[in-house]
């Protein structure tokens, strides 16, 4: 295995808008919030920055093509700027070039900027659009929801679950969230909710109900990354938040084409976290990972993420969820500022957002929801459906 | 002399659900009160999925029962309700079934006839070639709302082999009469027929020209009136047909069923579909006089053979007809029927543009469903790509067409979807992993909310993916559907 990227490149600041139905907001006002923020982390001026990677995954909605969006909200200087999609992943992947890029030399500093402006589409939920024109001959008539629901009814078959254990298990984890999310006040939702509410809430795809299933918001996020050595040149001094790993893993078709997975896991978590654990140094994650930001665009995507992460035993996880391991006070915190469920999900936003939530609380600057002490936070960012995705795995600790 | 001209193999398509005529009349007697007559039974409906060239497909299907004969010369396909008015209906018939490329098809239209008449010429055909036709009508009828069409017409389809060899009923002869007799007509911009009196029909029309047919057809085939066993004749004027045998002198018993009460008039596809059902039933060495009317008449004398015996559709008109699903809300035939502006929902107005070259070039796998077979491993695999997705094995340009619709396969995993458009919300859609490998995230048709389970059984259906209402197209593809030798009975 290559050396990695383990402790090559810290995070020199951070921003995030609110997110949020912001119905007098462009993609650029957003953009410029979280930018603002996280310029005046950095310490930096605009034109210190070398380079930078802009994510957004429903660009017809708003930008359009190319990176130049970024390049005119910013007014930057001409510098090389990389348009990035991966679905609801594409953030992390902005996180990754500006990471690689700093670590290989080629920039001192860059700039990774995630938006979407979703609530311009009439709707709730994410907008049908063209999946490529054979694609369309013979894909499913499927929804997001409808999409990850299949883990549900194929977990609960597997692991001979009552689904209306299951069902629990998974209203436990959107209570949850929004129990943090209530604590958060760049949250889009912010009221807790009881189990009742969310077993009664209506169907939208078996058996997933309305919260089960995350927001659709407006948002943006942006991070700063430099070398160690050239923030401290800076006369950064204090805590630094380091990248320990960064890893992707892209489905190849045999999710989708062959007949080994059994539709209750993702495959590309799995191979993102083995490789990740690796790349960080951590032999037992269950110890090590202090807290967690998990793309839980789905209740049941939350839930099998634990075992994909290796955090629950297999079949176990609804049972761990049921225990309380994953709340604010758990085992392993998950979704500390309200995830994708609360937070809300401006998808190319969402993987800086994961990725901020766990700068703020490294560096004890979380506020009312602060954690004690964490020491390894690991964000999770996936995007695509379960047989046919991407999965992105950060994690981040003090250098 | 040649071995004769006849059937090899026969077959049928009753969609899945029944309008229970009750609830028609009910929401449409306050208007017409003459409806109350015909308020008896059901009549079969089509799925929203489903139209003239997709249950043309299951009809053949259930004639061939599993079999792909490589001697298949032509595919003939007559209907009145033909999905498109400029692109061979039967082509894609043929694609569907995978039938080799060098094959006649051929569209017959423009008449309640044309079913009998393109037999009449496939089995001229037949007479004058060695290879096998696959003929089949199919019709998904229209008619107003409140109109008794809408209670008497039914949508269905047929299929029979026709060749010589095997044959399970012979061509004793056939005869044919051509009256420009108006009894309806639909122009050629018109949604809907436009009828006239039902006496006028009955008495100048069928009590007039069916008999002279019938009399020159037994006159030529020197075959007595007495003699015949089964007298298969479509009429949705209920007493026609024993009227004819009585004034023919063929024995009353021997009128078949016209299946009034169970699926309604399938159009041109019901004398087709009436005498499937007869050979279901018939016995070796039985004549049977099939009778086709519309501007004038057919009439075709068979005679079963003893490899009738041997014969089985894969799932047959009988099974078909007892398998059905009643809807009481007469709504849903509205919607499905677009006689009623539906609000569709912001989510609809995204309509997926096909475009002709690409499904040009992957018409075996869209239309076929034509998967791979990777001669390395074996591995079963959809769609067909350059590296083999097995992960120990992963040869380039390994693959084999390997057709998949007949493979039986099972519900890994679900869903019933509230939120993507669907005419029929919920939809349903779901993994389905074959037994022989192989596996598709695929769209689920002709089940009910409750009625998916982990680990069901189910069978591929060529169907309507979507429409595309903007360029008037119609996209297909396959859906897994409940295997239906296992469903029962239901209603909503």
């Amino acid at each position: 295995m290559a050396k990695g990227i383990k402790d090559k490149v810290v995070i020199l600041g951070m921003g995030c808008s609110p997110f949020g139905e912001h119905w007098d907001k462009n993609a650029d006002d957003l953009i410029v919030d979280a930018f603002t923020e996280c310029l005046a982390d950095a310490g930096i001026e605009r034109t210190q920055i070398d380079a930078a990677w802009f994510a957004t995954a429903i660009e017809e909605g708003h930008v359009g093509k190319t990176a130049v969006p970024l390049g005119v909200a910013l007014r930057l200087p001409f510098i090389p700027i990389t348009r990035v999609e991966n679905a609801c992943a594409s953030g992390t992947e902005a996180l990754r070039g500006a990471v690689y890029s700093v670590a290989a030399g080629a920039a001192d500093i860059a700039l990774a900027v995630g938006v979407e402006k979703l609530k311009d589409t009439g709707y709730g939920g994410l907008p049908q659009r063209t999946r490529g024109a054979f694609n369309d001959m013979y894909f499913a008539n499927a929804s997001a929801p409808g999409s990850f629901a299949q883990l549900a009814t194929a977990y609960a078959a597997k692991h001979r679950v009552d689904p209306a254990d299951l069902k629990r298990a998974m209203a436990q984890i959107s209570v949850k969230s929004h129990d943090n999310g209530a604590k958060n006040p760049k949250a889009h939702l912010r009221n807790p909710i009881t189990i009742d509410k969310v077993l009664n809430a209506p169907m939208v795809a078996e058996p997933l109900g309305l919260f089960d299933c995350c927001g659709v918001s407006d948002g943006a996020a942006a991070a700063i990354v430099t070398t160690p050595e050239i923030a401290a040149a800076l006369g950064r001094t204090g805590d630094q938040v380091s990248i320990k790993a960064l890893q992707l893993a892209v489905s190849n078709g045999s999710e989708a084409s062959y007949n080994a997975w059994d539709g209750t896991y993702l495959e590309t978590t799995r191979q993102a976290a083995t490789r990740a654990y690796a790349e960080a140094g951590i032999d037992r994650p269950r110890e090590a990972v202090s807290m967690i930001e998990v793309h839980d665009c789905f209740s049941i995507t939350e839930l099998v993420t634990m075992e994909d992460l290796y955090l629950s035993d297999e079949g176990r996880a609804w049972r761990d969820v049921l225990d309380g391991a994953f709340n604010a006070d758990g085992r392993t915190p998950c979704q500390i500022d309200g995830g994708l469920k609360c937070f809300g999900h401006p998808v190319g936003a969402s993987g800086l957002r994961m990725v901020y939530e766990m700068y703020l609380q490294l560096l004890g600057r979380a506020g009312e929801r602060q954690l004690s002490s964490p020491e390894i936070g690991l964000t999770h960012n996936l995007g695509g459906w379960p047989h046919l995705n991407v999965a992105s795995i950060a994690i981040l600790g003090k250098l | 002399m040649s071995d004769p001209v006849g059937i090899l193999g026969f077959g049928g398509y009753v969609p899945r659900l029944r309008l229970s005529r009750g609830a028609a009349v009910e929401a449409n007697g306050w208007f017409n009160r003459g409806l109350g007559s015909l308020a008896k039974g059901e009549r079969s409906m089509a799925n929203w999925d489903e139209d003239s060239v997709t249950m043309a497909v299951e009809a053949a299907r259930d004639c061939l029962n599993g079999a792909r004969p490589e001697d298949i010369a032509a595919v003939h396909l007559a209907s009145t309700t033909l999905p498109f008015d400029d692109r061979q209906n039967a082509g894609i018939v043929a694609e569907a079934l995978n039938l080799p490329e060098a094959i006649q098809t051929m569209d017959l239209a423009a008449s309640q006839r044309a079913g009998t008449t393109g037999l009449i010429a496939a089995l001229d055909r037949a007479a004058g070639t060695d290879g096998k036709t696959l003929f089949l009508a199919a019709d998904r009828r229209r008619s107003k709302a409140a109109s008794p069409q809408e209670l008497q017409f039914g949508d269905g389809a047929a299929a029979l082999l026709l060749g010589r060899g095997r044959t399970v009923a012979d061509l004793l002869g056939s005869h044919q009469v051509a009256a420009d007799f108006l009894d309806h007509y639909r122009g050629g911009d018109a949604r809907f027929d436009y009828g006239w009196e039902e006496r006028w029909i009955r008495d100048e029309g069928y009590l007039k020209i069916v008999p002279k047919t019938v009399a020159a057809l037994l006159d030529k085939a020197g075959v007595d009136a007495a003699a015949i066993d089964h007298f298969v004749m479509p009429s949705t004027i209920a007493a026609v047909p024993a009227k004819l045998a009585k004034q023919l002198g063929i024995p009353e018993a021997t009128v078949a069923d016209t299946q009034f009460s169970s699926m309604g008039e399938a159009g041109a596809a019901h004398p087709l579909l009436l005498l499937a059902h007869t050979l279901e039933r018939a016995e070796p060495g039985q004549t049977i006089l099939l009778v086709g009317w519309g501007q004038g008449c057919d009439a075709l004398l068979f005679r079963t053979t003893d490899a009738l015996r041997a014969a089985r559709p894969r799932r047959g008109i009988a099974a078909s007809l007892e398998a059905g699903h009643t809807i009481t809300n007469y709504n849903r035939f509205l919607a499905f029927n677009d006689l009623v502006e539906h609000e569709h929902g912001i989510r609809a107005e995204f309509q997926i543009k096909t475009p002709p070259s690409a499904l040009y070039r992957n018409r075996d796998m869209v239309t076929g469903f034509v998967g791979g077979r990777c001669r390395s491993c074996g591995t079963v695999q959809f769609p067909r790509a350059h590296y083999c997705v097995n992960p120990n094995c992963g040869a380039l340009d390994s693959q084999a067409p390997c057709p998949m619709a007949e493979m039986p396969a099972t519900v890994q995993s679900w869903t019933a979807d509230k939120l993507t458009y669907s005419p029929d919300p919920p939809t349903h859609f779901g993994m389905i992993v074959f037994a022989e490998g192989g596996r598709l995230m695929a769209d689920m048709t002709d089940v009910d909310e409750g009625g998916v389970a982990v680990g069901m059984p189910v069978r591929m259906v060529f169907r309507v993916k979507a429409r595309d209402a903007d360029r008037g197209f119609t996209a297909y593809f396959w859906k897994a559907a409940p295997d239906d030798t296992r469903v029962a009975r239901a209603t909503d």
